[in-house]
């Protein structure tokens, strides 16, 4: 198993990844109501126009401070919202408005990893049954075959098969984790969207479930949409990073164009803002440091979103939106400055 | 600039010794600090590094007696402030030192601030009970610290509620507050955890130019290495509720002598990492400290553990100069230590 990832990534380098998921333009705004008749004044505008590419057997990072619309993005993606407009498509196939049975027979190929291990997790119900939960409902498998298939899940994820019938307490947050992972298996998805699946961990043991991440996406082919707000673990584990900003992305390129030479200034403050483990190194450090906060999403400003933070703002960013624009190949960047 | 100016004045301000904490709750007893010694100088920031658990915070409430007893108990210890033995203080006392000589910050800023009174209340609160000044003497100085912490049009935000406040500007207030009385002591715990990193970055250049501009001594709790490289003077490292590394930052991070503090450095994804290979991760769970330890708490996780390990607990050795680590594997010789 060690020896796969040197040859998936000659393969990514060469071969035609191909997209399993697009979104265009997609937006999803909450709405607010007020006063007695609940009449609506005003949407939280947590999308507006996210344009994304995730290709097979890749990673999209996506990254941003909180409020930006990370998991918004996420849960649009997987339909556990209803969008307000724009587009996803799965495997060339518009899901967007997909219902019923049909959205149905999709959910088993889009699964998710939450956050919090704690609270994802049935504290009534056992590990095995709760591993067991998505066959039972989208599966015949019974009996035998049943347990055959949750011993199978929780031996992939490194968890003892004879644990199924603890209960989520008697484990930790690592293994809480690993349990949620196991879940997240059982339908064989060809798509997961983590988010932040090592954010509430101790650094020794996000190592752990980093590894294992990996391990499972050489081993199913998985294809994963990682949110995070931790950059330097997203350069660790991400083919193709996407930053967004108040609802939208604001940058998408490769890895190694994000980190070492980003475009917007947003991502250049964000990736100057975390500090690195290496006292010379953050002692001769020049950084961006923003002012100020990020605006409400219920009232963005005018044309473009940064420009009450932004450095390098100018006339034109107030007047008018930047176009999300190609400047190169598997390159966007939505800034006036970038052009 | 110069951080560390703690070269030529050594003398401590705060001298911990042999702090030992337990908590007591049906039968079980967790041993939460065992044994715990540093000394924080004048003018430095001593960085506390460790994970969920390892007895950071414990440690510090457990100095400022901010524990409730029970089911917290303080087995043995001694804290000299000065002079002072804090936890021989009467209650009446230790009110005067909280807020008064010795600051905090805590993790949550929404926690810890009282919703229901104004921010510039909070903040003349302990201006006035603890330096006695009048509600308009209390007034002037609160909005000089609002300003001090960078918020902007300080007069009116007085008068604003916490819940009017960002994350980001309510640090900034906790902050104001810890130092409204000049502490000699500033203890912050984890305060810039609950925040993103343009806001942390924000706070912690806020942090640099104070200490620039009073000097105070610091001691700041963490688990993010990447803050303590750039923020701190010296650096704790704490797992088990023991300390188990205690130096300079450029010698910890150049020269870590404990093999959990060398795992947890190799944990992190570097800076320059090309991804796509497996990280370096430290097996096993932490310790459950439901006993006290007699052997080394890092045993079991230990690529170098040997028996000595399992039968006798290290205490902190001298490893170098000014760089102490509780470990029986001596890295220099790559053999257990012969000297002791």
């Amino acid at each position: 198993m060690t020896s796969e990832p040197a040859v998936r990534g000659e393969e990514k380098e060469f071969g035609q990844a191909d997209v399993l998921l697009r979104t265009k333009d997609l937006s999803m705004h909450f709405p607010i109501y007020k006063g007695i008749l609940r009449r609506q004044v005003g949407a939280v505008r947590a999308l507006d126009g996210v344009d994304l590419e995730v290709r097979r057997g890749r990673t999209l990072g996506l990254v941003g401070e909180s409020g930006c619309g990370k998991s918004t993005t996420g849960r649009a993606i997987l339909r556990l919202y209803e969008p307000t407009g724009g587009r996803i498509v799965f495997e060339g196939k518009d899901i967007t408005h997909l219902r019923g049975d049909r959205l149905r027979l999709m959910r088993p190929r889009m699964q998710m990893i939450f956050q919090d291990p704690q609270a994802c997790l049935n504290p009534r119900m056992t590990v095995g049954s709760i591993v067991a939960e998505p066959l039972d409902e989208h599966t015949t498998l019974k009996g035998r075959e049943r347990d055959e298939r949750i011993r199978e899940l929780l031996d992939s994820v490194g968890l003892n098969p004879d644990f199924a019938n603890r209960y989520p307490h008697e484990f930790s947050g690592g293994q809480r984790q690993r349990i949620g992972i196991a879940r997240a298996l059982a339908l064989n998805p060809d798509f997961i969207v983590c988010d932040e699946p090592i954010a509430a961990l101790d650094v020794s043991i996000q190592a752990q479930v980093v590894n294992l991440l990996q391990d499972l996406q050489d081993r199913f082919s998985l294809t994963y949409l990682f949110i995070s707000h931790d950059l330097s673990m997203v350069r660790h584990l991400c083919d193709e990073v996407a930053v967004m900003y108040l609802g939208k992305v604001v940058e998408l390129a490769s890895r190694d164009l994000i980190y070492k030479s980003p475009m917007h200034p947003y991502t250049k403050a964000l990736l100057s803002a975390v500090p690195v483990p290496e006292p010379e190194v953050e002692r001769a450090r020049q950084r961006v440091i923003l002012k100020g906060d990020v605006p409400s999403p219920a009232n963005p400003p005018s044309g473009c979103r940064f420009r009450t933070r932004c450095p390098v703002a100018f006339d034109r960013c107030a007047a008018e939106q930047p176009a999300w624009r190609k400047v190169a190949d598997g390159r966007w960047v939505a800034c006036h400055r970038a052009e | 600039m110069e951080a560390s100016v703690q070269a030529e004045t050594p003398e401590p301000v705060l001298e911990v010794a042999d702090l030992r904490t337990v908590f007591r709750s049906r039968g079980s007893k967790v041993y939460a600090v065992n044994g715990v010694s540093f000394q924080l100088r004048r003018g430095e920031l001593l960085g506390v590094v460790g994970e969920s658990g390892s007895g950071k915070s414990v440690t510090m409430m457990s100095l400022m007696k901010l524990l409730p007893t029970p089911p917290a108990e303080i087995v043995s210890g001694r804290v000299r402030l000065g002079r002072r033995d804090l936890l021989s203080l009467a209650p009446k006392e230790m009110r005067k030192i909280r807020g008064g000589e010795v600051g905090f910050i805590f993790q949550d800023p929404m926690t810890s601030l009282n919703p229901v009174f104004t921010v510039g209340y909070q903040l003349m609160e302990p201006l006035r009970k603890h330096l006695g000044l009048s509600r308009g003497e209390a007034r002037k100085r609160a909005t000089e610290l609002l300003s001090l912490v960078g918020i902007p049009s300080p007069q009116d935000r007085m008068n604003d509620y916490p819940h009017q406040f960002s994350g980001g500007m309510r640090q900034r207030v906790m902050i104001a507050i810890a130092l409204a009385c000049d502490p000699k002591v500033l203890i912050a715990d984890e305060p810039t955890t609950a925040l993103d990193v343009t806001i942390q970055a924000q706070i912690l250049e806020l942090v640099k130019s104070l200490r620039q501009k009073i000097g105070m001594s610091i001691i700041w709790i963490t688990h993010d290495l990447g803050v303590v490289a750039g923020l701190a003077d010296r650096v704790m490292v704490m797992y088990g509720g023991l300390v188990v590394e205690y130096a300079s930052v450029d010698d910890l991070f150049a020269e870590p002598r404990h093999p959990y503090t060398r795992a947890l450095l190799q944990t992190l994804p570097r800076p320059d990492d090309a991804g796509r290979h497996r990280l370096k991760s430290v097996g096993g769970q932490p310790p459950h400290l439901l006993a006290f330890p007699t052997s080394c708490p890092f045993a079991p996780r230990c690529p170098h553990a040997f028996d000595r390990c399992r039968r006798e607990r290290p205490p902190l050795m001298p490893v170098g100069d000014g760089h102490e680590a509780a470990c029986w594997w001596d890295f220099a010789a790559q053999g257990p230590r012969d000297d002791v």
